[in-house]
């Protein structure tokens, strides 16, 4: 059985949005009763162009109809320019993950709104302008690259979940193998360098360090809110530090420690610092 | 939540007196068969008396009979094990529409070498015997044809298939791990001259199967070890399921009348009254030469898993051949060897009986699967289409 989500359940059992709309501006439909999954997206735009009615049907399993559903109450609301920007992983996370045998379903769902728009735009993707690379399932080189971009595949085996090309009859793997290798040394020259490796702090430079920073880059930008800070301890990759001034009595002084404090000492210092509060 | 189990094929409720003879063997009476003092030696008794019940179940001689610890096993052992005893023939027949315990087997063969012909089936799952006929050439090693297949329920012409290959001199094996129990096997009129079965689909537990060898049938261990099951499966018997077996065997020929009556007669009235209720659904299989609990339908639109998530969630406890419940990506290779159209194979369900079912069973799903099919024919974009296509016509 499949590890689902209450999520999913729930948008399963009680999809949301379910139709077609008559009148629509924008109607998409990707899959096929042969692939065993489609989906047939449409939407409204009210006057500020922004999705005011959306709704879908789909053939499928459970995973499908839930991220057909899912989709469609990300993108309400939105404009068109913003729902373009959702991906199958936004559908997958909404739905508090899918399996990842099943993402094929989140990657439906982003592809029928691709279609939807592109259809209000009256630009519409033509499957014949591209290389059909799995013809089990129709999958073309567009659809693949873009899937291995956007969730970062790495493998063969990846690609099928996530596209369901050479889940059929396997002749397609080494051609898929190809793209993955092409679109991968594409995105390592795209991507900015990684960062350094830090070199291994030992205890007194660590503590030093620490110590810089809390003089260079917190206490002072705290000192401008009427706050100050004092460093109490050390103990391995705990920070014990206590507040001072406005900031001991701030109702936000969590946020502060956890989003500035931490978050600097983890940019200059170490990546696995925790800062906790002492209390006096 | 009620629980309506209607997946007999998977696996079985075990049987409580298979669990009552059982117990004992897992406190008191934990010999060895094998020792040589009387604690051991009561054991061994009490292991013969099972396999002489696996034996009479199965029209055999129990010094045929050979335990193994799955039904996987003992198709295993019968493949590699003949093989072996014929280290100079590489060629083997089998049919498309076997079990991965079979198919995959044969996949791996023909990786490493050996030549392997499938049998194709007709759109009812059938087999042409005659077909075979051409395929049987002098480097074939064995033929592997199942006795009745577990998703369609769809029985094969075993002793026709048999006379042919026979008449070769070829060894003849078959999986009847769905037949075991359903209808009546006897080896003493039959061509086979080997058999699996499996102890967890006929209401013995998970764990054990058997494997039946003809006396005089070549055959090299699969399993190399002690000189249990007279050399023929190393390992220390599985003593408690071996016991379990043995009950579930005897049972299971006690209650071959009424898995032909009254089983039959709950699976012919659930068919019925799923056609008559549910537009567009259709039976897949031959509906004469089929195991009496088996019934596998398809409706057409929607998708296998839905519909049992949907059944799953009113108590209803069913399987699919649709591409989404096996984790692959294609519907069941069983349903495609037939030719069932992609518009049916993905919505596919399987309903299998057993002997603890009953009436009012079969009226709750006839009850609540109509609405289930039509919530996702509404979802899906293809029903409308069909309906409007067919007014159109």
């Amino acid at each position: 059985m499949w590890d689902y989500t209450e999520k999913v359940k729930d948008h399963f059992l009680n999809p949301r949005n379910v139709g077609e709309i008559e009148d629509a501006d924008g109607a998409g439909e990707v899959g096929s009763l042969a692939c065993g999954d489609a989906l047939r997206l449409s939407f409204k735009l009210d006057e500020n162009k922004r999705i005011k009615d959306v709704k879908f049907k789909t053939f499928g399993c459970a995973s499908a109809i839930a991220s057909s559903s899912a989709l469609t109450e990300i993108v309400k609301g939105k404009t068109l320019e913003e729902a373009a920007k959702v991906t199958n992983q936004d559908i997958a996370d909404y739905l508090g993950g899918l399996p990842v045998e099943k993402m094929h379903c989140s990657v439906m769902g982003r592809e029928a709104l691709e279609a939807a728009i592109a259809n209000y735009r009256g630009q519409e993707v033509k499957k014949e302008d591209f290389e059909v690379i799995c013809n089990c399932f129709g999958v073309t080189d567009r659809e693949i690259v873009k899937a291995i971009r956007e969730n970062d595949l790495k493998t063969v085996e990846q690609v099928t979940y996530y596209t369901k090309a050479g889940g059929g009859c396997g002749q397609c793997h080494p051609k898929i193998e190809a793209l993955i290798e092409k679109v991968r040394k594409e995105m390592e020259k795209e991507a900015p360098p990684a960062k350094p490796e830090r070199k291994k702090l030992t205890n007194i430079q660590k503590i030093k360090l620490i110590e810089e920073t809390l003089g260079r880059e917190i206490i002072p930008a705290l000192k401008a809110d009427g706050g100050d800070l004092d460093l109490i301890d050390i103990e391995g990759k705990k920070v014990y530090v206590a507040l001072r001034g406005k900031c001991s009595f701030c109702p936000s002084s969590e946020f502060t420690l956890k989003q500035y404090v931490e978050m600097k000492l983890r940019e200059f210092v170490s990546d696995d610092i925790e800062v906790e509060e002492v209390r006096p | 939540m009620k629980t309506v189990y209607v997946d007999n094929n998977a696996t079985t409720k075990v049987a409580p007196e298979v669990l009552e003879g059982m117990l004992p063997y897992f406190s008191e009476l934990y010999g060895n068969p094998s020792s040589m003092h009387f604690f051991g030696g009561q054991v061994e008794k009490k292991v013969n008396e099972a396999r002489e019940k696996v034996a009479d179940f199965l029209g055999a001689e129990p010094s045929e009979i050979v335990f193994t610890s799955c039904g996987t096993e003992s198709d295993n052992a019968a493949i590699l094990g003949t093989l072996d005893s014929y280290p100079e023939k590489r060629h083997l027949i089998t049919t498309r529409v076997e079990h991965p315990a079979i198919g995959n087997v044969c996949s791996y063969l023909g990786r490493k070498g050996y030549r392997i012909t499938e049998l194709s089936v007709d759109r009812e799952g059938r087999l042409d015997p005659d077909e075979l006929k051409e395929l049987i050439k002098d480097e074939t090693v064995l033929v592997s044809i199942m006795y009745a297949n577990n998703e369609t329920g769809v029985i094969f012409p075993i002793e026709e298939i048999g006379e042919i290959v026979k008449a070769k001199g070829i060894p003849f094996h078959t999986d009847a791990v769905q037949a075991a129990g359903k209808i009546p096997l006897n080896m003493r009129k039959s061509t086979l001259d080997m058999l699996s079965i499996s102890g967890h689909k006929l209401h013995a537990p998970k764990g054990i199967g058997v494997l039946y060898i003809r006396k005089g049938t070549k055959f090299s261990p699969f399993m190399i070890g002690g000189h249990q099951e007279k050399g023929r499966r190393g390992g220390t018997e599985n003593v408690p399921y071996i016991i379990g077996i043995g009950k579930a065997c005897e049972l299971a020929k006690k209650h071959l009348g009424e898995e032909n009556t009254r089983v039959q007669v709950l699976r012919d009235y659930l068919e019925k009254k799923i056609l008559e209720s549910i537009p567009n659904a259709m039976v897949n299989g031959d509906r004469v030469h089929r195991l009496p609990n088996t019934l596998n339908i398809s409706f057409e639109y929607v998708e296998g898993e839905s519909i049992l998530l949907l059944l799953s969630d009113l108590g209803i406890c069913a399987s699919s051949g649709s591409a989404c419940t096996s984790g692959s990506l294609e519907p069941s290779h069983v349903l495609r060897a037939m030719g069932v159209p992609f518009t049916a194979a993905h919505g596919s369900i399987r309903f299998s009986l057993s002997i603890y079912n009953t009436k009012e069973e079969m009226d709750y799903i006839v009850e609540r699967l109509p609405p289930i099919i039509q919530r996702l024919r509404d979802i899906s974009p293809f029903w409308k289409d069909y309906l409007k296509s067919y007014k159109k016509k």
